[in-house]
């Protein structure tokens, strides 16, 4: 990094950490929106960008990281602390489990990335029938007064989802710029190049992919649990659908996969674009369901034909903080 | 459970899949040539449906003879959407071409949202309500004929690939390209005739299901899993296994339907998709590569 780039980030940094004097609840309710995306889309890209292990089913650790905690919150009051544990535990063996199956069985490329849908919407209609989870009906969280601080329930202002999202996303962002120039972050970068190579200089591919997969479940299923105490309500029909999936990769993607920045800003430029069509939609008095969508989907379309690297690396060197080569 | 509500269970999954097994044909068959997986498939397959919707309610054309007109427009578009957009991909990473395809279905299924609104339509015919008897076990007509149409496109297809010039140029590209380019053949153009092939049994198949079910714009994912369901249990690029995983699935859905719940259906094809990806992931019908 050169000292450009320390600059930016530094300021950045400054930014959205002095955000919550100024912003309004909405503007707080868009940052918050981003750096959730940012950081799942972290999550993900240790998989795929990282390791190259293609997965689309990531709704599969939002989801039951969520209902996990959830849960142990609506039917016993167990705090969110507690409950993130287990949900990581829980994820962390899902994610061994599909990884193990699909790995020693030779399961790579389409057919991995079906393998992982295929699980993800096996539990979707699973938890469409756990009553005891509320079922199709879905699972809803008390509310408690917004305006107190409650930590140890998470319950809280805008603000604190806010500050808790950041830390996240920083925590995120310092623990994949660690792993990429760590011995794991060589070696899944040699396994996504060239596996057969990988597995002839010695690497253990079976081993790193495996870290892969558990890293980027358990980082997905805190996630789920913030997702669950900031919305409140969880339905499988959402949380564990495809769709759900796909948008936690677009970020990434569009951002840059396999870059650090690419889905802070992927997660960024989407958010605000979805954003900026509802609020344009709603000033034109316009209520067409899937407006939205089409757009969300030209804009992937182009960006993939077009930047097939994704915008960061560009926007990298235009601001002049590439690495150079 | 009665003998005959089972077995009239067991036919009408039998017929349905063979529809089903039509739709995953269209996507088997150009997986197994151009080597890209269809992400839209199912958007389209929901696309074809709502076409034979608009030319029955306009014209009262039965879905049966909507089949050409609607087939040849998807011929020509899939064409048209192989050569200029997929065929630039052929070269890049398998998840580039993934996601090129996944922005399609997503700008499907919404142009179909906002055109047509979340709301179910169907078409109504009189054959829909009739059935042959047999004893005690009854044959929708809507779905015999179906069924017999889908396995009748089947049948052209295959004695295209099987006989036909093009078809055996086709086969040779999937077979070898590079070999295909240096003996000559234009592979572009052969893709793109593909992935019109793909779209037309899409189309026909598309024609045959509104028949069976009533059609919204957010069926379109649910019929690309249900097709990479199906083409994976049979086989990817065997197009055999196309059918014979489509009649599985039907059945295996029917049968959850009947005995478990109907909400359940998809979960066991799920779970077979599973099943099959660990312990024979070239699929049933496939042969290992």
């Amino acid at each position: 990094m050169n000292r450009r780039a320390q600059t930016l980030l530094a300021l950045l940094a400054l930014a959205l950490l002095v955000l919550p004097a100024f912003a309004s609840n909405y503007v707080m309710s868009v940052a918050t929106l981003i750096l959730f995306f940012a950081f799942t889309g972290q999550a993900w890209n240790v998989m795929m960008g990282f390791a190259g292990q293609l997965s689309l089913g990531h709704s599969l650790y939002v989801g039951v990281g969520a209902y996990t905690a959830a849960g142990l919150f609506f039917h016993y009051g167990l705090g969110p602390w507690a409950g993130l544990w287990l949900a990581i535990l829980l994820c962390v063996l899902l994610g061994a489990a599909i990884g193990f199956l699909a790995f020693r069985f030779g399961i790579s490329g389409v057919y991995f990335a079906l393998l992982t849908i295929a699980f993800a919407e096996f539990t979707r209609i699973g938890f469409d029938h756990i009553d005891w989870l509320g079922g199709p009906g879905g699972l809803f969280i008390k509310v408690a007064q917004r305006d107190q601080i409650d930590l140890l329930n998470f319950r809280g202002p805008p603000a604190m989802y806010y500050y808790a999202m950041l830390a996240l996303a920083a925590g995120a962002l310092a623990l994949c710029a660690w792993l990429l120039r760590s011995r794991a972050g060589y070696y899944w970068q040699a396994i996504r190049e060239d596996e057969e190579a990988a597995q002839a200089l010695g690497i253990n591919t079976f081993r790193w992919k495996m870290l892969a997969v558990i890293l980027s479940a358990a980082m997905t299923a805190v996630s789920g649990v913030f997702f669950a105490f900031y919305y409140n309500n969880l339905f499988p029909e959402q949380i564990f659908h495809i769709s759900r999936s796909i948008e936690i990769i677009l970020g990434p993607i569009i951002g840059g996969i396999g870059t650090l920045f690419g889905p802070i800003l992927g997660a960024a430029v989407l958010t605000l674009l979805a954003d900026g069509i509802t609020e344009l939609m709603s000033a034109f008095g316009i209520e067409i369901p899937g407006v939205k969508q089409v757009f969300y989907g030209i804009v992937l379309l182009v960006v993939i034909m077009f930047l097939p690297n994704g915008i960061w690396p560009t926007l990298a060197r235009r601001l002049g903080i590439a690495r150079q080569r | 459970m009665p003998l005959d509500l089972v077995t009239n269970v067991l036919i009408a999954g039998v017929l349905t899949g063979l529809v089903y097994g039509l739709m995953a044909l269209g996507l088997s068959v150009i997986f197994g040539v151009v080597r890209v997986v269809n992400f839209a498939h199912g958007e389209m397959m929901t696309i074809a449906m709502y076409a034979a919707v608009l030319l029955f309610a306009q014209w009262q054309l039965d879905p049966f003879l909507a089949i050409l007109p609607v087939a040849a427009v998807f011929f020509v578009l899939g064409y048209l959407l192989q050569v200029w957009m997929i065929n630039p991909f052929i070269t890049r990473p398998e998840y580039s071409q993934f996601m090129l395809l996944v922005a399609v279905a997503i700008i499907m299924v919404n142009a179909l949202l906002m055109v047509f609104g979340p709301s179910a339509r169907n078409v109504q015919v009189e054959y829909q309500l009739e059935s042959f008897a047999l004893g005690p076990i009854l044959f929708d007509k809507a779905r015999v004929y179906s069924g017999a149409a889908a396995v009748a496109v089947s049948a052209l297809l295959f004695a295209f690939f099987k006989f036909s010039r093009s078809g055996k140029a086709i086969r040779a590209c999937a077979d070898n390209y590079l070999g295909a380019k240096v003996v000559g053949l234009d592979v572009k153009h052969l893709y793109g005739l593909t992935f019109g092939l793909g779209s037309a049994c899409v189309a026909v198949a598309g024609c045959l299901m509104v028949l069976l079910v009533d059609v919204t714009p957010l069926l379109g994912p649910g019929y690309t899993l249900l097709a990479f369901v199906i083409v994976i249990v049979g086989g990817l690029g065997s197009m055999g296994g196309a059918l014979l995983g489509g009649v599985l699935i039907g059945v295996s859905e029917a049968m959850a339907g009947l005995f478990i719940t109907p909400s359940a259906k998809s979960m066991v094809s799920f779970a077979l998709l599973i099943l099959v990806l660990l312990f024979r992931p070239q699929g049933l019908l496939g042969r290992r590569t």
